[in-house]
């Protein structure tokens, strides 16, 4: 364009850029200097970013820039910090016997934080995120435990397992099916289910469990024991406790009689690290139920 | 008759002995333009009241600031003793006897609110104030000026030391001054930090450089800004930073002080003011020598009326003052005044035109000057000189109001507040557990604040829970009816409560209750609320 097709603005001397819009022309003026300056400050920066981070796709991966700094290094460099933040605890933990551990303050809440987090990932799914467990999964926070409810017993059952094949030294023990095996008839089985109802002290027939008495000191007792409070060992539940795994009515009783079922459950020590199983009984163990260890 | 006024721009020859000061108002509306590089402003140094009371206030507000860290102020063992102390890491804010925590930063809130009403008050009162008094831009930038004038003199010797060629004499002036300003900014950055660690102790790490670096960064961009703001920027960052100069015009009413050119009795101006007095010509007050327009920090004319860029710091009341001193004439030719009075003055002078039009850059207001003036050459009486009266309006008893009572609750509510807080989170997974007798166990996270300067004991206990046991979470100790929680010395323990109620003790699946929280000294309490949730076949 020449100089004589300029169009000059004659209220500011400003040269428009030709563009009208009803009667409105827009001024050619130049940048703001500051804009201007940020640009090539933005520009300068790209470069430097480009040559200095991976930056630039190519059809496999990308320009790694002279840093080799991706996101993904950064984070397995964290992780490693990470790891090495937790290393002297968790070989403390590996190497402490749980009691031993029980006492270090700092090793519990360390524990008791990683287990919480274990838990979420590999227990929650039978025993329910706030380890209240179901019918067939035992609740993790009351103070009634099959299989012994101290730190050692607790970590025995998930080290092992309960009745697996996997682990020779699971958790294991079988109910027989006095019903469906023809041990019992019907109403022996009837009897015997109020006598269990009268243990846990809920409403029964009292004259049938009278007779239950009978039956229940013949058939049961070798594993429930004579009190009915059951044998951890074998993991024999206690019957005379407001607690039932399978249900504390009259016709879950007498089902479990008739044919019991059996829960199983994996050994976690081919699964997870020692240090995370130590961490698993700890975080349980703080549920609220607890034992002390038995005095030797 | 108007005629006979000299144009403004003939100003060689005046016939009183008032000096004439060539001095531009570069950021008046008629010269500024956006287009144009910022023109450097030269203020003059003013005598006078107002400059006294600037000088005072400079002195109390920097000395607030520099002094306030190294107050102490002692809180007992195992608590800082800085008076005034922002305690960042551990999330405190202490100031004197007040210690202030997370959850209370209402207070901090209520406080701005009484700031943003307090403005408003002053602005309804006393127009921008803030802004020619207060404000650390205009504080500062005094500062920065009183070292300007020590190395490189007033108004005209600077004038000619911009323009004088680069010697040995004004690079050893200007390094002079870069140097005392940079000191002033690193003095102001360095204050700042001190509010928020124990100052002596940060000072040593500071000289020794043991301080983290965030103390080190922060003086830097501080003393940057304070370099920058104050030193080079200076009127700028009032006029197109600032957001407030701009809010504060809205503030603005009628009755409000503001810096006012009295144009009922200083138009129509003259050079030669003697002269045609004695030939009868009516002429105002002001001799046109620009003394208003020299000491102006933002480069301003008063006389163009109420402009955005004043900041009323009312120098050219002092500078305007000494002119109608030496003159015979009564002060205030500029002053504090009303608009409602000015507009008074003026219809009494014969001006007429609306408010927009008197008080605008637009040309000089036509007034008559004699008719403000009785036979004896002094202001008539039904001219109004602002006083006292214009604070007493609804607008301002308004703002009064709602200052005092904010600041009446936030004592209140100081004054009252318990060092004891509580906080109780009631589990909610499971929301219950069923235990082997039968009876129910809930679980409570309670968070209990102890905001004493010393460890203390506390009793928890239930109340409207028949039989509750409680124990904490795996401390392995036998349930009883109350818990003793130790909670160190300001600071918070979390918990973990099983309350366990045995069975047929409840009549409702929610039963509400509430956990009493009781210092074993002194016996203060907190009752807080929550729930107890039991199933159906542990209820009566």
């Amino acid at each position: 364009m020449s100089d004589q097709n300029k169009d000059i603005d004659e209220e500011t001397g400003v040269e428009t850029t030709g563009h009208e819009w009803d009667g409105i022309k827009e001024l050619d003026n130049p940048m703001p200097r500051w804009w201007l300056w940020t640009f090539y400050a933005t520009c300068v920066f790209a470069l430097g970013y480009v040559i200095y981070y991976p930056a630039i796709p190519l059809l496999e991966g990308s320009t790694m820039g002279i840093s080799g700094k991706t996101n993904r290094s950064e984070l397995q460099i964290e992780m490693a910090a990470a790891d090495a933040s937790r290393r002297d605890r968790v070989a403390m933990l590996a190497e402490q016997d749980i009691e031993e551990i029980a006492k270090n303050q700092d090793l519990v809440r360390f524990a008791v934080a990683g287990g919480a987090s274990l838990y979420k990932v590999n227990c929650s799914q039978c025993h329910g995120s706030g380890a209240q467990g179901g019918p067939g999964y035992p609740n993790l926070n009351d103070d009634d435990w099959l299989w012994g409810g101290d730190l050692e017993a607790i970590y025995t059952t998930i080290a092992h397992g309960v009745r697996n094949d996997e682990d020779d030294d699971a958790r294991f023990s079988q109910m027989p099916a006095f019903g469906a095996d023809g041990i019992l008839d019907r109403p022996q089985i009837n009897a015997v289910t109020e006598y269990v109802l009268n243990m846990s002290g809920q409403e029964h027939d009292a004259t049938l469990a009278e007779e239950g008495a009978v039956i229940f000191a013949e058939n049961c007792t070798a594993c429930h024991q004579e009190n009915g409070k059951g044998n951890r060992d074998l993991g024999a539940p206690n019957l005379t406790d407001a607690i039932s795994l399978y249900g504390n009515t009259r016709t879950t009783i007498r089902a479990q009689i008739q044919q019991p079922k059996h829960g199983a459950m994996p050994p976690w020590i081919d699964r997870l690290r020692e240090a995370n199983v130590k961490q698993l009984a700890i975080y349980v163990h703080s549920l609220g139920g607890g034992e002390e260890a038995p005095a030797d | 008759m108007l005629d006979t006024v000299d144009h403004p721009d003939d100003r060689k020859i005046a016939d009183t002995d008032v000096e004439n000061f060539d001095a531009e108002p570069v950021n008046s509306k008629a010269n500024q333009s956006l287009y144009v590089a910022r023109k450097k402003i030269h203020p003059k140094r003013a005598e006078g009241f107002y400059r006294k009371l600037k000088w005072w206030i400079m002195l109390v507000t920097l000395g607030i600031y520099y002094v306030t860290p190294w107050l102490r102020w002692d809180r007992g063992p195992g608590t800082p003793d800085q008076a005034v102390l922002i305690d960042m890491a551990n999330r405190r804010f202490y100031f004197l006897f007040i210690e202030i925590w997370p959850h209370e930063f209402f207070y901090v809130a209520g406080l701005l609110v009484m700031a943003g009403i307090g403005l408003f008050l002053v602005t309804s009162i006393l127009g921008r104030a803030w802004c020619g008094y207060t404000c650390p831009q205009t504080v500062w930038v005094d500062l920065f000026l009183v070292v300007e004038r020590f190395f490189e003199g007033d108004r005209n010797a600077r004038i000619k030391l911009d323009a004088a060629p680069w010697n040995a004499d004004k690079v050893t002036k200007r390094t002079a001054k870069h140097a005392v300003w940079l000191l002033i900014g690193i003095a102001t950055g360095g204050a700042w930090i001190f509010y928020f660690a124990d100052a002596p102790t940060l000072a040593i790490d500071l000289f020794t450089l043991q301080a983290p670096p965030i103390a080190y960064i922060t003086v830097a961009i501080l003393t940057a800004t304070t370099y920058v703001f104050g030193g080079l920027m200076r009127e700028q960052v009032c006029t197109y930073m600032c957001p407030w100069p701009r809010i504060q015009a809205a503030m603005l009413d009628e009755h409000s002080l503001t810096v006012t050119y009295n144009a009922w009795r200083g138009e129509p101006r003259s050079l030669h003011m003697k002269r045609q007095r004695r030939e009868g010509v009516p002429v105002g007050d002001c001799v046109d020598c620009n003394a208003c327009v020299a000491v102006c920090p933002m480069g301003i004319d008063i006389r163009d009326g109420q402009q955005m860029e004043c900041i009323t710091c009312a120098l050219c009341i002092d500078a305007c003052d000494n002119v109608m001193d030496k003159l015979g004439l009564e002060k205030g030719l500029i002053a504090y005044s009303t608009l409602e009075d000015y507009t008074h003055n003026m219809q009494i002078a014969g001006a007429y035109g609306t408010i927009e039009e008197l008080t605008s850059a637009q040309g000089y207001p036509r007034v008559e000057p004699q008719k403000v003036r009785g036979p004896t050459g002094r202001l008539i009486d039904a001219v109004k000189l602002t006083g006292w009266h214009s604070i007493l309006r609804p607008r301002t008893f308004i703002y009064a109001l709602i200052f005092g009572s904010i600041g009446l609750a936030l004592l209140t509510v100081l004054a009252l507040r318990d060092t004891l807080d509580v906080n109780i989170l009631h589990d909610r997974n499971p929301l219950f557990v069923t235990l082997s007798d039968g009876s129910t166990r809930n679980g409570y996270e309670i968070k209990i604040l102890n905001k004493r300067g010393e460890t203390r004991l506390f009793w928890v206990e239930t109340e409207g829970l028949p039989g509750a046991q409680l124990t904490v979470a795996s401390s392995g100790n036998k349930p009883k009816a109350s818990l003793l929680v130790e909670v160190d010395a300001d600071s918070i323990r979390g918990v973990k409560v099983f309350v366990a109620v045995p069975p047929g003790q409840l009549e409702d699946e929610r039963s509400e209750f509430v956990f009493r929280i009781t210092a074993m000294r002194g016996a203060e309490a907190t009752l807080t609320g929550t729930q107890f949730v039991a199933p159906q076949q542990a209820l009566k």
